[in-house]
């Protein structure tokens, strides 16, 4: 047939030197198979289009596993069904390859749907063939996606049912509804003529790809005797009669016009100035603390604790960095995922003049508690001779514990009076550096600006930690 | 000495970048999503490609893609994504692909939960996905080796032409410490067997596929030659506080962290108690552990886990010391209180 009307182009090799075995001159495929012919019109339009060093050939699961004894472009095997998620990645690494993800209906229809459906729908510049033999013929004639009601398979013995199988699946049209392809075209290999339409549409999804107009696919109905367990002649008019009556030929989309032609990109990997590019810390002299907090609050390991939303974590971030500009070793734990949302939220946080070992809290040193529930749940994990700070804003009852030091803040109120409630959290930073003298003021500071996003919430962040100091000092 | 207060998962991404990791292909699961939050953020900055995949199925298959086109590539997830990911792994590890794998383990089997978990050691350590292959599997315990294990990982990865996991948990990824980030990396060399459209690779074929039996036991073989000299040269560990002990903790990741503070304070109270941690939990230190092993009485192994390394202390010791196991699962972490009361108090009455 169609095969017979070529001469073996560049880009098919003379001689299959990495077949194993003695033949090095036949193909693996059974006679009156399609994927030597696609194989061929393939190798043709990349010597006539001068593509063949940019041509990177996916090979599927498959019959057409092993492509690469024939073509001769650069060769990647992949996993079932996997190819345009390859293709995709090799692609963006070079845009300048010519990237072909070549598959059957098992392979792209069945176990890779999600993944062509995938790249479809970004719009990937890379170019499918999709062989639609209506079978599975490598594993030995099994259902396809694209397998005939009442065709007889493997695995479908008394015919495919709708009922029990599904309907053929249309790739081609469902792929056409999606914004992202730019070409798509149904084809056959029964006649010279359809071959020779098969001819064209490979060339139109190469060149548009060349072009960068992005992603086409071409669905080739493909002979398959093996696996329809038909001679070559009767399956060229069970394709005529069956196949092509349900798959119609023809394009279903080409936006290749709305999508003009471009240069590939150009792309700078290597000289990034990578300070600003991925925000690097800038050197910082760490200070040692001036102020010498008393022995019980050196190395605190502390559980601050509230309602989502209260800025507990902030608190013990800001907390963190500043020990960190201070020269302390930090380490902070958040509470994080689905617990956050509406409920309670509590961060873990160790600072100390030792590198840390466990960052995991459980019996805080220091516990920051800024609701009613947190104090409950924590205060009885406080460590003997620790300290408890609350919002006493917010929480209307006295601790129970006597063996620690406890202090209450009215810190929403305080905030409230600042102007915004939700500068309570800074107000128990301040309370918690005033009475401690764990960290200086400057440290928290200079905290704040790395640790605050909104800048313009900066000054009121300050004027709360001061007043909290201010509390802080007084229960000292 | 520039130092940043970071997310051990967002210190992953920068120590790739400056690896010279230009593509992350990724999908969202807690608690390994900032890893790609970060990278959506930062890859373009450096000129790189991030996308989210359709699925860890795609994800880690965008990563061989990009293997195969000789680019450092790397992807992220947590136990039920690194499930999916497996199928992958297989064929990056026939194909010889190099490439990152960041797992943030998380409570399971099934959906488990999102808390802190070691039980993914097996599947990773041990294989995962089909077929005789080995991943190297690097295990950070702070998310300055978050950033410094990453870097390796991606050097280990080309080297040997194989993928490196990143074996983390929930806390190592969620947690923040302060990271000294490394000198960013020249470009690195162009690889000789890499696809990438041109004439020179124009020959070159990435496959892992070989049907004649003999053939490919001889690319096994050749996978075998090469895991042994991964084993030869790439085991890393850390002891602490070790002279003169007579009973060894072992572990990993943050369960190490909590081993440290548990061998200071069982040395406060007058226990000669030290810490053995594994840093490569494939290549396994053994030499280094057996060595220890002989000098003291009872190991004792503690995971998040119902006792998967364990088995491995126990291969590589076999009758010179006694181990027993600790483990904690479900996303439990063990406290250093109950270290002290339930693995090492036994042992002193
Ligand atoms: C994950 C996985 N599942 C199943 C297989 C077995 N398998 C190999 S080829 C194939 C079907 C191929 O059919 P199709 O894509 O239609 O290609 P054809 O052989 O018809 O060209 C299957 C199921 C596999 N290799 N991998
Ligand atoms: S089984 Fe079908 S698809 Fe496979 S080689 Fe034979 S004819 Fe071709």
């Amino acid at each position: 047939m169609a095969s017979k009307i070529l001469k073996k182009p560049d880009s098919f090799f003379e001689s299959f030197s990495r077949r194993s075995g003695p033949d090095k001159v036949s193909t693996h495929y059974c006679p009156g198979c399609g994927h030597g012919v696609l194989h061929k019109l393939i190798a043709e339009a990349a010597d006539d289009l001068g593509i063949q060093d940019r041509c990177v050939f996916i090979n599927p699961v498959g019959c057409s596993v092993f492509a690469y004894f024939y073509l001769d472009f650069g060769n990647i095997q992949v996993a079932h069904g996997r190819a345009p998620a390859v293709a995709t990645a090799v692609k963006r690494v070079h845009p300048h390859a010519i990237v072909i993800s070549y598959q059957g209906d098992g392979d792209l229809a069945a176990i890779g749907g999600n993944n062509i459906l995938q790249a479809a729908n970004r719009g990937e510049n890379i170019t499918v063939f999709f062989v639609n033999n209506a079978i599975y013929g490598m594993t030995g004639g099994q259902l396809a996606p694209t397998s005939l009601i009442g065709q007889r398979t493997a695995t479908t013995p008394r015919g495919r049912s709708a009922e029990n199988d599904g309907y053929p699946m249309r790739v081609c049209e469902l792929l056409a509804t999606l914004e992202g392809p730019t070409y798509i075209e149904r084809t056959s290999l029964r006649t010279p003529k359809l071959t020779q339409k098969t001819r064209k549409a490979i060339r139109k999804a190469l060149q548009y790809q060349m072009e960068n107009r992005g992603f086409s696919l071409v669905e080739i109905l493909s002979p398959c005797p093996t696996g329809w367990k038909v001679d070559p002649v009767k399956s060229l008019d069970w394709m005529e009669q069956q196949l092509e009556a349900y798959f119609q030929l023809g394009v279903f989309k080409d936006v290749g016009d709305e999508r003009p032609a471009k240069a590939d990109p150009e792309r700078d990997l290597w000289s990034a100035n990578y300070g600003t590019a991925i925000d690097l810390p800038t050197d910082l002299d760490a200070k040692l603390p001036e102020a010498s907090p008393a022995p019980k609050y050196r190395n605190p390991s502390l559980k601050i604790a509230g309602f989502g939303g209260q800025g507990v974590l902030l608190l013990g971030y800001t907390l963190a960095e500043a020990g960190m500009l201070s020269g302390y070793h930090v380490t902070w734990i958040p509470s994080y995922g689905p617990e956050m949302r509406g409920g309670t939220a509590n961060c873990q946080v160790g600072i100390s003049e030792e590198r840390i070992g466990s960052p995991i809290v459980s019996n805080p040193s220091v516990l920051i508690a800024t609701n009613l529930p947190s104090m409950d749940r924590f205060e009885p994990e406080i460590r003997e001779g620790g300290l408890l700070l609350y919002d006493r804003s917010l929480i209307d009852r006295k601790p129970n514990r006597t063996d620690i030091e406890s202090i209450a803040i009215p810190a929403t109120s305080v905030a409230d009076e600042l102007g915004n409630s939700r500068a309570a959290n800074m107000v128990m930073l301040g309370a918690y550096i005033g009475k401690t003298g764990l960290l200086s003021r400057e440290s928290v500071m200079e905290a704040l600006d790395l640790v605050i996003k909104r800048k313009n919430l900066i000054d009121l962040n300050i004027k709360a930690i001061d007043k909290g100091i201010e509390y802080g000092r007084g229960a000292r | 000495m520039a130092r940043q207060l970071i997310k051990g998962n967002e210190a992953v991404v920068k120590g790739a970048i400056l690896a010279g990791c230009r593509y992350f292909f990724g999908y969202p699961i807690t608690p390994a999503s900032e890893i790609a939050h970060a990278a959506a953020l930062y890859m373009p900055e450096v000129g790189g490609t991030f996308i989210q995949a359709e699925s860890e199925i795609a994800a880690i298959q965008m990563v061989y893609g990009a293997a195969c086109a000789g680019a450092r590539v790397m992807t992220a997830s947590s136990g039920p994504g690194i499930s999916l990911k497996c199928e992958g792994i297989s064929y990056m590890a026939g194909a010889e692909l190099p490439g990152v794998i960041i797992d943030v383990m998380r409570g399971g089997p099934g959906l488990g939960n999102i808390a802190p978990d070691q039980g993914d050691y097996n599947q990773i350590v041990k294989g995962g996905g089909h077929g005789n292959y080995h991943v190297i599997a690097l295990a950070p315990n702070s998310c300055q080796e978050m950033c410094d294990l990453t870097a390796l990982a991606f050097d280990l990865a080309d080297k040997y032409r194989n993928p490196v996991v990143v074996l983390s948990d929930a806390f190592i990824g969620q947690m923040m410490e302060p990271v000294e980030f490394p000198e960013a990396r020249p470009a690195p060399p162009e690889k000789p067997w890499r696809v990438g459209g041109t004439r020179e690779t124009r020959n070159n074929l990435v496959t892992s596929i070989e049907m004649v039996p003999e053939e490919q036991e001889e690319h096994v073989r050749h996978l075998i030659r090469k895991y042994d000299e991964v084993e030869e040269n790439e085991t890393r560990h850390e002891t602490y506080k070790v002279d003169g002990a007579d009973t060894l903790l072992v572990g990993y990741g943050v369960v190490s962290r909590v081993l440290q503070s548990a061998v200071d304070q069982a040395r406060e109270q007058g226990m000669n108690v030290g810490l053995f941690r594994p840093i490569t939990l494939w290549p396994f230190p053994k030499e280094e552990l057996r060595a220890l092993a002989r000098k003291v009485n009872r190991i004792h192994v503690v995971e998040m886990s119902f006792g998967q390394m364990v088995d491995d202390v126990r291969l590589t010791v076999g009758s010179d010391a006694k181990v027993d196991f600790y483990g904690r699962y479900g996303g439990v972490v063990p406290s250093v209180e109950e270290i002290l009361d339930n693995v090492l108090a036994p042992t002193e009455v």
